[in-house]
């Protein structure tokens, strides 16, 4: 199992590797650079000013020194500093991460409470209407973009009944009620539109499942039907829906980061999104390297995760 | 000897999607206490449906139309679901075909085992494991104790289905259903599996109904036979009886297609010419007709049901002779 980590964790190197060069050309590659929204926002269009913002932000150099010099910084442990606020980046990250990562882990238990349960329901009362509804509901789901059902329940609310979701955010940790309070209603949005896959994915393993040769010498046990699906069942029907929801990593962050926005929570995607629009390279570059490790790391859990459900990895 | 097990005129229909099948037609079986019974045929012949109808294991496109199925007493076909989850596992148990697809891979071995003590016997899992350590040890595996705690992956074919026979004694059955047990194992390790499988119920006193198609087999473990062919049972004798004397045209044909020792050398294998026919078109009459080497007009026309010729032996032919 450990040979097992080391291995996952040497894979990752390359993986990183192309993710930096990517993440540090597209930023560069979007019309109007830095230095241009600097100038307009100080009125100031002198030529020399332009050479010596350059030069002061390590600018002018040739892109491909930068990299080295942003690689070779990171592998120290030094995210760079923003260019327009001059705070180290690694600073900002390390304040909006953990709020980032709270919406994921909230949206994710979210999702996995609403959609393993409804698969299971929807497989066991296959083609009824319970199963139809379940079923269509999770489609809308599926249908509907988050940020737009996320700004319905902005506005409907307090036109109706005078009530919107609360938009300050508090640490978790000065109070925690205050916190989830704000934290729920985008966890819930973003957790729904990531149960639909998953709902269905469990439904589909289920009825799989359910016709397998060791279901029926359960049923030749004389178990009841409840043992048959929880302690027979579910285990084998896990394994691929846990494949999916490491898949589903990327669609998480990329909805926290539009859900942070409308709901005002200061997390990474609220970081990310101001950087890309002043085009604050560092933060860009940060923001997306430590998205990418993320991802990395929910796939490497979901494969230790495969281990605890199937022995025929563990051994 | 009163039986312990009676199907009379059983008929099952299976839903598709080439609309309703009759899987089985009439089917009529016993199992005296203590005996085994062995029910032979081609695949498709109704053998299998046969046993998990017993069990009331169908599934949701099958259902039985007409007949009854009397066990120990007790109406099986229109017995409530809770009390015919007492039955299985508990008063009759199954071994199913594929040792390899019929253990719950995420499990292991010694809760699979003790899961039918716990269920029925109401006994706490560490008196359950104890006990599926004993019946591991003596259905002959290797570190009984030691091997509870592993995954069915981590056995051989054989040793799987010894799994599946621990399993089905673990609450000492009145009647096992062994549906070809050995089909999917060596040749080597399928004596051995009977044999165990034969000396275990002996020593219950257990009934055990022996799903084959292997005449071979037959003969060594079974007291009696019932012969099926196109959902319907053709011929039941004992098995001496059916040996030496095979009343059926169909098992006439099958005694003659076995390989003999002492036949002449180079001479062909007789076999039985067609196919075994499609359950969603039989033939009309007697179904073994096309295939008869003695078939007239009447067999095309009507179908036999079963008569004694003797006091132990009956069959389901008109009885036309060359």
């Amino acid at each position: 199992m450990q040979a097992f980590i080391i291995r996952r964790l040497l894979a990752v190197i390359p993986t990183l590797l192309f993710t930096s060069v990517i993440v540090f050309a597209s930023i560069r590659l979007i019309p109007g650079d830095v230095v241009d929204l600097m100038l307009a926002q100080n009125d100031i269009s002198s030529g020399t000013d332009r050479a010596v913002i350059e030069a002061a932000l390590g600018l002018d150099k040739p892109i491909y020194e930068q990299y080295f010099v942003w690689v070779s910084n990171i592998l120290q442990g030094d995210f760079g500093y923003s260019l327009w606020q001059n705070t180290p980046v690694a600073e900002q990250l390390a304040l909006t991460l953990p709020i980032t990562f709270e919406l994921g882990l909230l949206a994710l238990i979210v999702a996995l409470t609403v959609a393993i349960p409804r698969g299971i329901y929807s497989a066991m009362k296959q083609d009824t209407l319970g199963d139809y509804l379940t079923r269509s509901f999770s489609l809308l789901m599926l249908a509907i973009p988050s940020f737009w059902l996320g700004t319905l329940v902005m506005v409907f609310p307090s036109v109706w009944w005078r009530w919107a979701p609360p938009l300050q955010y508090t640490p978790f940790f000065e109070d925690p009620l205050g916190n989830l309070a704000h934290m729920l209603v985008p966890a819930v949005l973003l957790g729904l539109s990531l149960s639909a896959v998953t709902m269905r994915m469990t439904r589909t393993m289920m009825l799989e499942v359910l016709r397998q040769d060791y279901i029926r010498t359960a049923r030749a046990k004389g178990l009841k039907e409840n043992l048959i699906i929880f302690r027979h069942a579910l285990r084998n029907c896990l394994i691929p829906v846990v494949t999916l929801i490491g898949l589903q990593a990327p669609l998480l962050i990329g909805g926290a980061v539009i859900l942070e926005q409308i709901f005002v929570v200061p997390g990474m995607g609220l970081m990310l999104l101001e950087a890309v629009f002043q085009r604050d390279y560092p933060v860009v570059t940060g923001v997306f390297l430590i998205v990418g490790v993320s991802i990395l790391l929910i796939n490497l859990v979901v494969d230790l995760t495969y281990g605890f459900l199937d022995p025929k990895v563990r051994h | 000897m009163d039986s312990l097990l009676s199907i009379s005129n059983l008929s099952v229909k299976f839903a598709t999607e080439r609309g309703k099948v009759q899987a089985l037609d009439g089917v009529s079986l016993s199992v005296n206490a203590g005996e085994t019974l062995a029910i032979v045929g081609e695949s498709g012949s109704g053998k299998s449906v046969t046993a998990l109808s017993i069990l009331g294991l169908l599934g949701d496109s099958g259902q039985v139309t007409d007949g009854a199925i009397e066990f120990d007493g007790e109406d099986l076909v229109n017995v409530s679901a809770q009390r015919l989850r007492e039955i299985r596992g508990n008063r009759i148990a199954f071994i199913f075909q594929e040792p390899m697809s019929s253990l719950n891979p995420v499990l292991t071995i010694g809760t699979q085992v003790a899961e039918p003590i716990w269920l029925h016997h109401k006994k706490s899992w560490p008196e359950a494991f104890a006990q599926a350590g004993e019946l591991l040890q003596r259905v002959a595996i290797p570190d009984a104790a030691q091997r509870l705690n592993d995954y069915p992956h981590q056995f051989s074919g054989g040793m799987r289905q010894r799994v599946m026979i621990a399993m089905a004694l673990a609450c000492q059955p009145k009647l096992i259903i062994a549906d070809e047990p050995t089909t999917a194992l060596d040749v080597t390790v399928q004596a051995q599996i009977l044999s165990l499988m034969k000396n275990l119920t002996k020593e219950l006193n257990s009934s055990l109904i022996l799903i084959t198609h292997d005449l071979g087999v037959v003969a060594r473990y079974a007291d009696q036979v019932a012969v099926m062919y196109g959902g319907r049972v053709v011929e039941r004798a004992s098995a001496a009886d059916l040996y030496k004397s095979p009343q059926h045209p169909y098992t006439q044909g099958l005694m003659q297609s076995i390989p003999k020792l002492d036949g002449d050398p180079g001479s062909r294998l007789y076999t039985i010419d067609g196919q075994p026919p499609d359950l969603s078109k039989l033939p009309a009459g007697c179904s073994f007709h096309p295939r008869c080497p003695f078939a007239r007009e009447q067999c095309t026309t009507a179908k036999p049901s079963l008569q004694d010729i003797a006091p132990t032996h009956q069959r389901a032919c008109f009885g036309y002779e060359r």
